[in-house]
């Protein structure tokens, strides 16, 4: 692609971007939210048309009106998303609208043939042809998708953020496909937030900033801190807040708590402490988080805040007793998508403390809050949808500032954040806790629980496997959360 | 470790300028509302006297007092398909209990309005705690409303409805200058639409707006979700019962009163730019909706085109509204 340039409502998001892969070759994109990565990837695999520039396919000039005609010229793309039918089987998925017929029927052992072979082909034989795709994992769904787009004889894979919804585990088996569908001769264009997997896979790199290309640069000259100082435009001195002196009084005490999802477990919360949850995907951090909030109570055991009884038994109990909820699903669970950033902002106070006239005070504050998490947006009436991943969480961070919580529980709080946005966030949850909040932060990503927690407990199969200091080793929190013994090293 | 950029007040975020004519503005239905009301003028003049203007309305109250009802309910991500035989219920059920009778008339308004609620509070509860889809419970209870005052009466209405009642839907203050008569319909049009936007811009409307987008991050934020969805066919109810002792004084007591009114509500909020599925649109866009559908209705009537007509005019302008809504969303 060539000068490329596009231009939404007069407002260029693109200008001027060259890019190319090699067949063979991971070509990683990196930049913050808004640089221009999505609509890049758009272009490339039709969805949007370029208002300048060209396109070409193996040498030839190509025009993709439509993602279709994307698939046809041999460009896949795998979405954060996934599209799959969740009812229907992996090689219903893989042949969806395109079913292999034999006099006029759909020929399901072809189908399952093809599907079994593509699989081989990639070196995923675990996930089985005939396995509804609801109950895979959602590793296993992505190899699904990235089947599907092999099934469609794709010479130039994209990728958008592949590793955002896949446990740390899961991460290794898409690297090794990664690598597989590299020695297949296909090209793949890799966009990540995360620096260290970009390094791990790509053989180049190119940084998009405000819509331009600022630097292509072989994998292998390259330093995660040059790529952070030409994406960001500065250098970050350090990547995490310093933590606490120490820990004041208890906020939260759970005493044998647990529920169908959750076996008894004891937890203290204290004020001015940020304690992180590590743990496997599915171990049970987000149910213990989940508890704690109301949304599915704990049922057993004694919960106390601030030393009174509490046991929320719906998100309504726990707002108006002072907790506030950071859901990892922003969109599906965080956000009112059609509303504006300040009646998002305002759907706490609102929900949880209802008037019936238009309180000014409230909202003058909310808008104070906004402009001093510092989003950006067009104007506090947009739509919240338009906004960028950092940014909408900063709206859901100014919701729960407006009701003084104290205790926030948040759940992966920088997933799909850019590095600017999360080093922000990691300063503002920092700042919660130095003003006396206790805070629970659940993390996948190891150098974040591990930057960011003064406490960290591990969780697996649904208990606290155990405690670890802040000042933990990666090591020690995995072997916590995947149940391996591990060779303590001073 | 502090910022070097200090927060720059609120100032930092002004207001921006957000998309007027996309799904949820009122701004298309203004727009189709004056070409109509233009050309309802050219065909008849004396249109925009102040009586004439004023009798208009009157014909218009009950519509626009069930399109309100119906806006937050459908707001909220539900519908109300019951308000229609509802309509018929009431009315039905105010002409037995007052059997022409002056003194009961009040005793029965406050029967009837009452039961309206009920049933908007049923409709509410069936509908979240029995977790039954809108669609079918507001359905269920029109066919239970239809059978059960059928039943009741044998098949054919009794009673008939005191003066009193029906100078709801007829009178009004007489003798004011210019204006003529000022309708009592035109009057509780005004007080309920009042409250309709007030309520909407209290912190009740709000939620209702954030349940209809996104129940669940409705929840998570503290909100009573199934009592605010609750609450909005109480109020759906509760317009139902209106527009039955607003249109009992217009016309007789028969079992046509409310058939198909609940379409021609959720044409006029589909109309008034309320996007079905709930989270975007204005209470006051599905109030224009309805005065904008009836003045289409008139204007039909000026123009000699049947009444069969006119209904599939209503269909297309549904299947219009919406597809033009969805067409926007996409761009």
């Amino acid at each position: 692609m060539l000068g490329v340039g596009k231009s939404f409502y007069g407002v260029p998001v693109l200008s001027d971007v060259d890019i190319d892969v090699h067949p063979g070759e991971v070509h990683a994109v990196v930049g913050e939210n808004g640089a221009g990565k999505s609509t890049l990837m758009k272009i490339a695999s039709g969805v949007h048309q370029p208002d300048t520039g060209t396109l070409t396919i193996a040498g030839r000039p190509a025009t993709l009106p439509d993602p279709r005609a994307a698939q046809a010229a041999g460009v896949g793309i795998i979405h954060q998303e996934f599209n799959l039918l969740p009812e229907r089987t992996v090689a219903e998925n893989v042949f969806l609208g395109r079913e292999p017929t034999r006099r006029g029927l759909v020929d399901r052992r072809a189908m399952r043939a093809r599907t079994a072979e593509l699989l081989a082909a990639v070196g995923a034989e675990v996930v089985r042809p005939h396995d509804r795709v609801r109950d895979l994992g959602i590793a296993q769904q992505q190899v699904v998708e990235i089947v599907k787009a092999l099934s469609l004889d794709a010479r130039i894979l994209i990728m958008d953020e592949p590793t955002a919804a896949l446990a740390d585990h899961e991460v290794e088996l898409l690297y090794a496909l990664v690598r597989r569908l590299q020695a297949r001769g296909i090209g793949i264009l890799y966009v990540s937030h995360r620096l260290a997997e970009v390094f791990d896979l790509s053989d180049r790199i190119t940084v998009l900033k405000d819509g331009r290309r600022v630097t292509t640069v072989d994998t292998a000259d390259a330093t995660p801190e040059g790529l952070v100082r030409h994406m960001v435009g500065r250098e970050l001195a350090t990547y995490y807040p310093p933590k606490a002196a120490g820990a004041g009084p208890t906020v939260v005490s759970v005493a044998g708590g647990g529920n169908a999802r959750l076996k008894p477990l004891d937890l203290e919360l204290r004020a001015g402490e940020v304690l992180g949850v590590g743990g496997l995907q599915g171990s049970g951090r987000s149910a213990l988080a989940r508890a704690l909030f109301g949304v599915e109570g704990f049922t057993t055991g004694r919960m106390t805040l601030d030393g009174k009884a509490v046991r929320p038994r719906s998100p309504r109990q726990a707002v108006r007793a002072g907790i506030a909820y950071v859901t990892e699903d922003r969109k599906g669970e965080g956000l009112t998508l059609s509303q504006s950033v300040l009646d998002n902002a305002l759907l706490a106070s609102r929900a949880a403390t209802p008037r019936w006239f238009p309180d000014k005070a409230r909202t003058t504050t909310v808008r104070e809050l906004l402009a001093a998490v510092e989003v950006h947006a067009a104007g506090a009436d947009q739509e919240v949808r338009y906004l960028s991943g950092g940014n909408q969480q900063k709206v859901v961070l100014a919701r729960w500032l407006a009701m003084g919580p104290r205790v926030l529980l948040f759940d992966e709080p920088t997933r799909g954040i850019d590095v600017g946005a999360k080093a922000a966030i990691h300063e503002l949850i920092r700042d919660l806790a130095e003003k006396g909040a206790a805070i629970l932060m659940i993390s996948s990503e190891l150098p974040e629980l591990l930057g960011m927690s003064d406490r960290i407990v591990v969780m697996r199969d649904g208990a606290l496997a155990g405690e670890l200091p802040g000042d933990a080793s990666e090591e020690a929190v995995l072997s916590l959360a995947t149940g391996t013994p591990h060779e303590v090293s001073a | 470790m502090t910022r070097t950029d200090a927060p720059t007040g609120p100032a930092t975020l002004g207001q921006s300028r957000r998309g007027r004519w996309g799904a949820g503005s009122i701004w298309p239905v203004v727009a189709i509302l004056l070409v109509l009301l233009v050309a309802v003028g050219i065909r008849q003049p004396d249109f925009y006297d102040p009586p004439a203007l004023l009798a208009f309305l009157k014909r218009a109250a009950p519509l626009i007092v069930l399109a309100a009802g119906q806006y937050f309910v459908i707001v909220a991500g539900d519908f109300d398909l019951s308000v229609g035989s509802l309509v018929t219920a009431e009315v039905v059920i105010a002409a037995r209990l007052i059997d022409g009778d002056p003194a009961a008339t009040w005793p029965v308004i406050a029967v009837v309005l009452a039961f309206g609620l009920l049933v908007g509070l049923v409709n509410g509860l069936v509908t979240t705690l029995l977790l039954v889809p809108s669609f079918i419970t507001t359905l269920g209870m029109y066919l239970i409303l239809v059978g059960a005052v059928y039943t009741w009466t044998g098949g054919s209405p009794r009673g008939a409805l005191s003066e009193e009642f029906r100078m709801f839907g007829r009178r009004g203050i007489e003798g004011v200058p210019w204006l003529g008569e000022i309708p009592y319909a035109v009057l509780i049009l005004l007080v309920l639409g009042t409250l309709a936007i007030l309520a909407m811009r209290a912190d009740f409307g709000k939620v209702l707006l954030a349940v209809g987008d996104n129940p669940r991050a409705a929840r998570l934020a503290g909100g009573r979700v199934a009592g605010v969805r609750t609450i909005a066919f109480v109020i759906s109810g509760g317009c139902a019962a209106v527009a039955a002792i607003l249109l009992g004084g217009f016309g007789g007591v028969s079992f046509q009163v409310g058939v198909g009114l609940e379409f021609t509500a959720i044409t006029a909020v589909v109309l008034g730019g309320v996007v079905l599925g709930g989270g975007r649109g204005s209470v006051v866009g599905a109030m224009l909706g309805a005065l904008t559908l009836q003045t289409l209705l008139t204007l039909l009537n000026l123009l000699g085109v049947a009444g069969a007509l006119a209904s599939a005019v209503q269909g297309l302008i549904i299947l219009a509204a919406v597809a033009i809504g969805g067409l926007r969303a996409r761009t």
